[in-house]
């Protein structure tokens, strides 16, 4: 009877997460089919066809969009981590009261609706006369993924010894050759998983960028937006396939080569 | 690594000034680190383009770069209400936009234009005087704005699905009122096409200013509400094509290309396209120049170029909104000069109006009215 | 020698902070000022609380109701969908749990337009459910451009952020004490209501305000899934400022927006005081 049950208790459970599994790939799985289907129609099957592919990667603006993506990304992870390191730094010395500040100051764009984020943005831009183009974007993301990196950082900052730091310095080390030394390795995770987090925080975001977009510049997610608006094309289905097909291997070749199940 | 020196470089540079600019806007500029500044004097190499989404041949951005060196930085609006405020704000400095009419009025009236000098547009003389003196309406000497397209606004149906529904035809606004057509009707998505249809269905002027008749157009919609299926802008087109609905009212330049589509797809339905009866919108899209223009030269090249008889065939034919350009009408064949669905007699448009501006309180009153129908 | 050389470096170390003190108060501490300015002042500049007050005409009214209702659903929905997903998953979490809960978080990644342009796809009125219905021989049905429409999008698109802080706390659960429950003869409900919710109740707030702000405050949702026919509080306060007729009332109803993100702030700072449920 037991048996019987615990049985009954696992097949219901493998049925829920099969269940689930198929709510979040259904989507996923119909536009990868559809991207290779040669009628325009989404419920008849025309034939195999590679033509939708060909015509994304031959499309200006998707290739551009995707430049700007990535590059968009890249610097502003980049520079978030260097400029939230330094500040992880400075605020895990600091005292109670102006720690409690700045840690309130970081959670507002962690905390606060996107749209208010980016309509802040977009005002502020505009009340300092910044133009709004490539530079306003790459603000914008950087300051959103800021806190991800402090946040990424300083819990690993806590654990760190402070001891054998400053035996490092009681050695005669300099306090930034004691810091290279003795603390960043130990903080190295949280370093690399808050670029991570900046890296993907920026790629996905769109509606900070809605707002704080320029002439001419659109990444991924202002591309899609505007061409859904306009009607589904199936080169929108071949893009999908390709980022979904790109950010599986990624994540398959972080997760399960180092065997660190720690990130997310 | 030296790239993160540089990057790191930047951080201090940027946390010190925020100034930094960062190259161009442009994506293929990919090797460009946000460390070098842009050429802000030696800009004239560039010319930033607004305009509607769908609406030019990029082969005819293509000649034109190749044909002046000049880089183009192409962007795109949804409506003339989105393309409005950024101009306002200056927060974009474009160089040449292609809004509406009414927009047009409205930014001359906001002191947002630039004077355009036509001794660099010598081909402004193929536009169709006709058309010059409909612009009067909206830049009275003709003095800011350069044609583009014109055009009507109309019902798109689906010959079958009414058939499957039972209903005739439609004629008039007012048949988009048919309760059959629950869950069948496309709406426009943007204040002044909607309010027209319910104004030119109640036989009011399109331009009302009177509260009372904008009262009873809203009244009017908030009861079509539950007919229409969405509220869209540049999608009844694909939607129309893809049968996803019976009726949708639609610009009259996208005939061409919905039929051609219909025919390629080998769908099982036609697509009409008629001019309600009531009368409608007639539009015309002009080139400006707004008054932040960095780069005027290039744009007033820009308008010549567009304006060249073999430049605005081939942009009609790509895009197939009636051209004003009366050198690219003579290059057409007959067939499609007589084509009255894309060129509709003038005769046929005696209670058509063009949009004008209305104010800023109007537009207020239209635009509160608009959000009430679209809460309800 | 040894004390100056720890006042130097820890003078040094608060300078540190200089670049994110300047970058946070440029972009983060006066853009949320000038939403504040121009929420409340008009066109004129003058003080005025009138945009504010306008988030009690019927109009604004009745899309912020909407925004909190939807949200609401979705929010109990992911919850209701998450929970029991997550115990298995914690279940599961030994050894090949791992790929399980991979599988979970993958979706996440994928562009989170891409993911609401896949349901367009499914649910329109000659999209692959009603192809799929019409081969039933059953009869079609109007799914998109819908409030159910735009909650499905909703929880396709937040489920994740339920089931990872959810997760998260449930993993920190010891063993021992689910067992202990059960020997003392405590029956599934009660180890669920005594122990489970309980003790993964820093999750569920979380969970909960991850889902329920970026859920309030959607605009594009609305737009793809809901044919701009169903106007939330997101699509008003976007639609002020991109087709623009005014942003002081949009900035208006943004701080109108803003008090409701912080009392989930409250919510969460009083029920998370150590972090232990954040997703990350």
């Amino acid at each position: 009877m037991a048996r019987f049950k615990h049985f009954f208790r696992q097949a219901w459970q493998n049925a829920y997460l099969a269940l689930m599994v198929m709510f979040l790939y259904a989507p996923i799985g119909t536009m990868m089919v559809l991207s290779f289907n040669a009628s325009k129609s989404r419920t008849q099957w025309g034939g195999f066809t590679l033509r939708w592919y060909t015509q994304m990667f031959a499309s200006r603006n998707i290739v551009a969009a995707l430049q700007n993506t990535l590059l968009i990304a890249f610097l502003s992870a980049l520079i978030a981590t260097a400029i939230g390191l330094a500040a992880s730094i400075a605020i895990n010395g600091m005292k109670t009261a102006p720690k409690a500040i700045l840690i309130g100051v970081t959670n507002i764009p962690m905390l606060n609706a996107d749209i208010v984020t980016g309509i802040s943005l977009m005002l502020a831009f505009i009340a300092f006369g910044i133009s709004l183009g490539f530079q306003t974007l790459l603000i914008a993301h950087i300051t959103f993924n800021i806190p991800y990196v402090i946040l990424s950082i300083m819990p690993k900052l806590k654990q760190t010894n402070r001891s054998a730091y400053e035996a490092a310095m009681d050695l005669g080390a300099g306090p930034v050759y004691a810091f290279f030394k003795i603390v960043f390795p130990d903080i190295l995770p949280g370093v690399l998983s808050g670029f991570l987090l900046a890296f993907t925080m920026s790629l996905d975001d769109f509606i900070i960028t809605h707002f704080t977009k320029g002439a001419g510049i659109n990444t991924l997610s202002t591309l899609i937006y505007s061409e859904v608006r306009r009607g589904i094309r199936p080169s929108m289905y071949a893009l999908s396939t390709v980022i979904f097909v790109t950010v599986l291997l990624l994540l398959i070749a972080s997760n399960f080569a180092p065997r660190k199940k720690e990130k997310v | 690594m030296k790239k993160r020196w540089i990057a790191l470089g930047l951080v201090m540079v940027m946390a010190g000034t925020l100034a930094a600019g960062c190259g161009s806007g442009e994506g293929e500029t990919a090797g460009s680190t946000p460390g070098t500044t842009a050429l802000e004097e030696g800009g004239s190499d560039e010319l930033y383009v607004y305009n509607w989404g769908e609406y030019i041949d990029e082969d005819v951005i293509a000649q034109f770069e190749e044909e002046t060196g000049i880089r183009v930085i192409y962007d795109l609006f949804e409506t003339n209400e989105e393309m409005y405020p950024i101009i306002e704000s200056g927060s974009i400095a474009y160089d040449v936009v292609c809004p509406s009419d009414y927009m047009i009025q409205r930014m001359l009236e906001n002191d947002l234009l630039a004077e355009i000098d036509f001794s660099h547009v010598p081909n402004v003389s193929q536009i169709d005087p006709a058309y010059m003196d409909m612009s009067k309406a909206f830049d009275p000497d003709n003095r800011y704005s350069v044609p583009y397209c014109w055009g009507t606004v109309g019902i798109l149906y689906n010959t079958k699905r009414l058939e499957e529904l039972g209903v005739e035809p439609p004629t008039k606004w007012a048949d988009l009122w048919d309760e059959r057509l629950s869950g069948e009707i496309l709406m426009q998505d943007s204040v002044r096409d909607a309010f027209m249809v319910a104004l030119k269905k109640n036989g009011f002027s399109m331009n009302s200013t009177d509260e009372g008749e904008l009262q009873q157009a809203k009244e009017d919609l908030i009861s079509q509400k539950p007919l229409v299926q969405a509220y869209v802008i540049d999608q009844v087109r694909d939607k129309m094509i893809g049968g996803e609905a019976a009726v949708g009212v639609i610009y009259s330049g996208e005939m061409l290309y919905v039929q051609g589509e219909v025919e390629n797809l080998g769908l099982d339905y036609e697509l009409e396209y008629v001019l309600p009866e009531e009368g409608t919108n007639l539009w015309l899209d002009s080139w400006v120049i707004p008054k932040n223009a960095k780069n005027k030269e290039n744009a007033e090249k820009w308008i010549d170029f567009l304006c060249r008889p073999e430049i605005a065939k081939l942009n009609f034919e790509y895009i197939t909104y009636p051209t004003p350009n009366k050198g690219a009408f003579d290059l057409l064949d007959d067939d499609m000069k007589n084509n009255k669905t894309v060129f509709p007699d003038i005769d046929t448009l005696q209670n058509s109006e063009v949009f004008s501006y209305l104010g800023y309180d109007v537009d207020s009153l239209y635009n509160d009215f608009w959000k009430e129908v679209k809460s309800k | 020698m040894n004390r100056q050389n720890f006042h130097t470096g820890f003078y040094r170390k608060e300078l540190l902070a200089g670049p994110y003190l300047v970058w946070a108060a440029g972009f983060i501490v006066i853009p949320l000022l000038l939403i504040v300015y121009y929420g409340l002042t008009d066109r004129a500049g003058a003080f005025t609380l009138d945009n504010i007050k306008s988030i009690l005409a019927p109009e604004h009214a009745k899309s912020l109701w909407l925004a909190l209702a939807l949200s609401f659903a979705s929010t109990a929905i992911c919850l209701v969908l998450a929970y029991p997903l997550a115990m298995i998953l914690r279940k599961r979490g030994v050894g090949k749990g791992s790929f399980i809960v991979f599988l979970f978080i993958l979706p996440m990644w994928m562009n989170f337009l891409l993911r609401t342009l896949a349901w367009q796809t499914l649910l329109e009125k000659n999209g692959v459910i009603n192809g799929i219905l019409s081969l039933l021989h059953l009869p079609p049905q109007s799914l998109i451009n819908t409030s159910g429409a735009i909650i499905l999008g909703m929880v396709y698109n937040f489920l994740p952020f339920m089931v990872l802080p959810v997760y998260n706390v449930l993993c920190k659960i010891d063993d021992d004490t689910i067992n202990a429950a059960r020997d003392l003869g405590a029956n599934f409900t009660q180890t669920l209501l005594r122990i489970w919710i309980p003790l993964s109740v820093p999750g569920i707030i979380s969970g909960i305000t991850m889902v329920f702000v970026p859920a309030l405050t959607t605009f594009v949702i609305s737009n793809l899934l809901g044919g701009s026919k169903i106007l939330l509080i997101g699509n008003v306060i976007e639609q002020e400022f991109t087709r623009g007729s005014n942003w002081h009332l949009g900035a208006g109803l943004s701080l109108v927006l803003m008090a409701f993100i912080l009392a989930s702030m409250a919510l969460i700072a009083k029920y998370d005081k150590n972090g232990e449920g954040s997703a990350f």
